[in-house]
């Protein structure tokens, strides 16, 4: 899983089976410092409850299907937890 | 399977439920020669792992749901081992 922060939302209403109510989210990733790291993409709502604006961790690829109510639905990206804080030991 | 080093924990209320109860680790990528690559992994921890300590981290969905022993996990990484030592041409390396 990698971090990344919500900064906007999709709206599609055509979509495929399984896909319908789906809340899709622009994410930014972030690096290790929390600053934006390579391009946005789009990403389903595995929580239902992220929104613009909140720090995020996102599951890529098969797995991120796996997040959704209806697990075999064409997703490549899906937030599976609202970040409450990051605690680092040391660097 | 990757060599990382636990850097942290990433806490979290709302979250997809398999991730209640597990420690969610921020473990950053290491090379051989044991510094730090830049990128960093998001680890469910399997083993206990703690601060600083050096750990073999998984990347890949199905190894990580057998761990886990949850079939529809949306997990792909997690930590499966603490590492002691890495020998690369009979010289010690971590």
């Amino acid at each position: 899983m990698q971090l990344g922060r919500v900064t906007g939302t999709v709206v599609a209403s055509t979509v495929y089976p399984g896909l319908e109510g789906v809340r899709l989210l622009i994410v930014q990733p972030l690096d290790r410092e929390l600053s934006p790291c390579g391009s946005s993409l789009v990403a389903a709502d595995g929580v239902a409850m992220a929104g613009p604006g909140e720090l995020i961790y996102v599951v890529a690829s098969r797995e991120a299907s796996l997040a959704m109510p209806e697990t075999f639905v064409p997703v490549d990206h899906a937030v599976v937890g609202i970040v409450d804080a990051v605690e680092e030991w040391s660097r | 399977m990757k060599i990382g080093r636990v850097a942290g924990t990433v806490v979290s209320t709302i979250n997809s439920p398999i991730f209640d109860g597990r420690r969610l680790l921020l473990v950053d990528l290491l090379d051989l020669g044991a510094t730090p690559t830049g990128a960093y992994l998001i680890a469910v921890d399997a083993v206990g792992a703690g601060a600083g300590e050096t750990v073999l981290v998984l990347d890949e969905g199905n190894s990580a749901r057998q761990v886990l022993d949850a079939p529809d996990a949306p997990v792909r990484a997690v930590v499966v081992g603490i590492v002691d030592e890495v020998t690369v041409d009979d010289k010690p390396m971590l």
